[in-house]
């Protein structure tokens, strides 16, 4: 969604969620190049009914600029994450596998942790989450996924 | 916008907030003043021999007033309060218009912008209580902002689906020493904003091959044809097509209620003709109406055999509850003047065979006499109370209405032949509506009479604004339909609950003359059948003064038809038979 950068649109869209009973899984904000607005990409889940009823109420909301649902076109969805682990000595070497079999990076490092990063679809976040050895997570931070049509066209106020 | 010959005025904040309504054509403002509009009020008293200021006793009453005026003329509503309590005060008013679509601009004073957040005298989060129950609403960071904040939330308010739509203005932006230029933007800026003008000419199409193939369809309309003024189309259309029509409770007065094509109101205390035609519709239409569950009781059961066709302005209000098949976003009134042009023009005609024979089955529903109830009572029926209202204005009226059995009553047997007449709180269903409604649409209409329907329980809700009707010279009539009860819960005790009446009796009643004579406005009394017209009329005779009629009714009257909560249209209620004395 292309989003008046206004101080009210957020908690506008948020509440909308709330107070219609719809599910929010993830919500991302950042402003774009252009300053009068965000980008915000939203998850949600429901039937197609729901998610018909959700894009109208969303639309008709006067700060959605513009709105388009990823999901029945081709896209590219991406998330990172950020995830603190023990790492002992013993297990030192298998976590570096572990993040070089999925293009992570270890990004602070200590005697006894490791800060990872990991940029992908939410599946391999998960994966990479799933993969690590059970009791060695501390600290999981993920952005929420974010995402862009393929091919040319672009998402503006006016397309 | 060219001001490059004329120098700008330059305002203050305050004067901005005034000249801006007065440069919008606003007549009156419904308000109640405070400490953070004081700098406003200062300005309209300045401009009072521009702009009208109607002082209520509760900023509830302020937005219920204006929300009136609205209902009754099709202008936007305005209302100005203060921050803190007056907002709180005004939310139910705001909520009220919301579920109604009707426009409104609701002004709140907002603590100064530095303090905002620090728990300050009288704030609270006005942008944040009424965000769910407003189509749209501002909070003023520069004083620059004020004059395009304000003509966009009349463009807004009006426009589309209407709506209320709130500017929270802090003090400092009012502040009376700080001038800037001031202009009155012609043009409305709004990029994310553009209300459908027109309907899809192939879905209209569609519409009108659907509709002259039917056999057995239905017209249904609401609040939408009263929103658009498009009572003229709908009913060239309905006659065009002589087929039969129902209306919500928002849409009545759309169509002439009179009209035999007229089956009655739909839904939960709608008539046993239209509800059945519903039930067994092969199509239908509906025309600024929203499948409200009032309506369609249970889902499942609604309309089974239906094609639906839907005009709705709001893309939103389609396929929401229940799924259409040809849905027509657009304004009813040109979506109407389409499908006119396209049914002139179509060489086929409806089925008139079938027609004929729909008519009938029709008329064997009517024959149930799904609203009958004993005329020779020795106690005064609700019912017959409307009707002897009717009698005597015969449609010359506005009737605003509280909610409860005493609203069902009017919408079943007062029938208005002309939008804009009925004035009742549909959605929401907010208990004291009536009178301050009545204020707002007496002084959109000052030489037109104004009666306000109640109950003993709702007028009580908004008593006060007996003191603005005195203030301004309202001659309201109040017809108070006194049956000591919560009528309409006391009715789903009776059905539901096994004649347990938790709480649903008034006790401590006031003495409703006396209560009419402290305001200095008339009160009266009638108990007896028979008096009810003599009463009545005496009170219309009064034509400078506000009469409050108690009229005493049967305690144990009941509203039918009913389709209980959870049930189908098709299964209602209907009211006990009557022996042959009473029918006679
Ligand atoms: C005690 C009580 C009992 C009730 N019982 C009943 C009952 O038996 N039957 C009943 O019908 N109601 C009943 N109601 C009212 C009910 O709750 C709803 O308010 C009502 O049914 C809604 O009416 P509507 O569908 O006409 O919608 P409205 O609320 O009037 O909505 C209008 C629709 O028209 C659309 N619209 C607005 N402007 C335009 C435009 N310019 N062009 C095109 N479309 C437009 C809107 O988007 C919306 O979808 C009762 C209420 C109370 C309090
Ligand atoms: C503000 C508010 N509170 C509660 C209700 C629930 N309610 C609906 S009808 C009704 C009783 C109304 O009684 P009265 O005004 O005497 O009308 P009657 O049904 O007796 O005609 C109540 C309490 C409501 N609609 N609005
Ligand atoms: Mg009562």
């Amino acid at each position: 969604m292309l989003v008046e950068n206004e101080a009210g649109a957020l908690s506008r869209i948020a509440g909308l969620f709330s107070a219609r009973g719809y599910n929010i899984e993830s919500l991302t904000v950042a402003p774009t190049n252009d300053p009068s607005l965000s980008r915000m990409t939203l998850v949600t889940s429901g039937n197609d009914d729901v998610v018909e009823q959700i894009k109208k109420q969303l639309d008709k909301l006067i700060d959605v600029v513009k709105l388009l649902d990823l999901s029945t076109g081709q896209h590219i969805e991406r998330e990172m994450m950020l995830i603190k682990l023990k790492a002992p000595s013993p297990m030192r070497e298998e976590l570096k596998r572990l993040v070089d079999i999925f293009r992570a990076k270890i990004i602070d490092v200590t005697e006894v942790s490791y800060v990872v990063e990991l940029t992908g679809s939410s599946k391999k976040l998960d994966a990479f989450i799933q993969a690590v050895p059970n009791g060695l997570i501390t600290e999981v931070v993920r952005s929420g996924p974010t995402g862009i049509a393929r091919g040319a066209a672009g998402l503006t106020p006016d397309a | 916008m060219d001001n490059s010959l004329t120098p700008p005025l330059q305002l203050s904040g305050a004067d901005i907030v005034i000249q801006t309504l007065i440069d919008a054509g606003v007549d009156y403002v419904f308000g109640y003043p405070g400490g953070a509009v004081l700098h406003i009020y200062d300005a309209l008293f300045k401009k009072a021999d521009q702009i009208k200021h109607i002082l209520v006793r509760h900023e509830q009453g302020a937005v219920h007033a204006a929300d009136g005026y609205a209902r009754a003329t099709g202008r936007c509503g305005v209302c100005l309060v203060t921050s803190g309590p007056g907002a709180t005060n005004a939310v139910t008013g705001i909520a009220t218009a919301y579920m109604d679509s009707i426009p409104l601009v609701v002004l709140t004073g907002q603590v100064p912008l530095p303090v905002i957040g620090s728990d300050a005298f009288q704030e609270v989060d006005t942008v944040g209580i009424t965000r769910p129950c407003v189509k749209h609403n501002f909070l003023v960071r520069k004083r620059e902002d004020l004059a395009p904040i304000i003509a966009k939330a009349f463009h807004i308010a009006q426009t589309g689906r209407p709506g209320p739509v709130v500017v929270d203005i802090p003090k400092d932006m009012t502040d009376p020493t700080q001038l800037i230029p001031y202009y009155y933007p012609r043009e409305v800026q709004l990029r994310a904003y553009q209300p459908p003008q027109h309907g899809d000419l192939e879905q209209i199409r569609k519409a009108v091959s659907l509709l002259l193939t039917a056999q057995r369809p239905v017209i249904y309309t609401g609040g939408g044809v009263i929103a658009d003024n498009a009572a003229a189309e709908l009913t060239e259309l309905t006659r065009l097509l002589g087929y039969p029509l129902t209306s919500t409770l928002m849409g009545l007065g759309g169509y002439p209620m009179t009209d035999k094509q007229f089956v009655g109101m739909l839904g939960m205390h709608g008539t046993y003709e239209a509800n059945m035609a519903m039930h067994e519709t092969d199509c239908l239409i509906a025309i600024g109406a929203r499948f409200d569950d009032r309506v369609t009781g249970k889902i499942e059961h609604f309309c089974p055999q239906a094609k639906i066709i839907h005009i709705d302005i709001d893309p939103a209000s389609i396929s929401k509850t229940v799924r259409v098949d040809i849905p027509i976003v657009g304004p009813v009134g040109s979506v109407l003047r389409e499908l006119l042009r396209l049914l002139r023009t179509s060489p086929q005609r409806p089925n008139a065979e079938a027609l004929t024979t729909w008519w009938q089955r029709i008329e064997e529903w009517r024959q149930v006499n799904c609203m009958r109830y004993d005329r020779n009572s020795d106690k005064i029926k609700p019912q017959f109370a409307i009707e002897t209202l009717y009698q005597l204005t015969k449609g010359d009226l506005y009737l605003t209405s509280d909610v409860g059995q005493h609203q069902m009553f009017a919408a079943q047997f007062y029938p208005f032949d002309q939008p804009r007449r009925w004035i009742n709180s549909g959605g929401l269903g907010t208990m004291g509506f009536g009178l301050p409604a009545a204020v707002g649409v007496q002084l959109a209409h000052p030489d037109s009479r104004v009666v306000c329907v109640s109950g003993e329980a709702s007028i009580l809700m908004c008593i006060q604004e007996l003191a603005t009707c005195k203030q301004y010279k309202l001659p309201i009539k109040i017809l108070l339909l006194n049956n000591g009860y919560m009528g309409m819960v006391r009715q789903w005790q009776e059905f539901f609950y096994e004649s347990r009446y938790a709480h649903t009796y008034v006790e401590a009643l006031p003495d409703f003359v006396a209560l009419a004579n402290s305001f200095g406005h008339v009160g009266m009394r009638v108990d007896q059948p028979d008096q009810l017209a003599k009463t009545l009329q005496d009170a219309f005779a009064l034509t400078d003064r506000l009469v409050l009629i108690d009229v005493v009714v049967d305690p144990t009257e009941n509203v039918y038809p009913m389709v209980a909560a959870g049930k189908g249209q098709h299964e209602m209620h209907l009211p006990p038979t009557l022996s042959e004395r009473e029918l006679a």
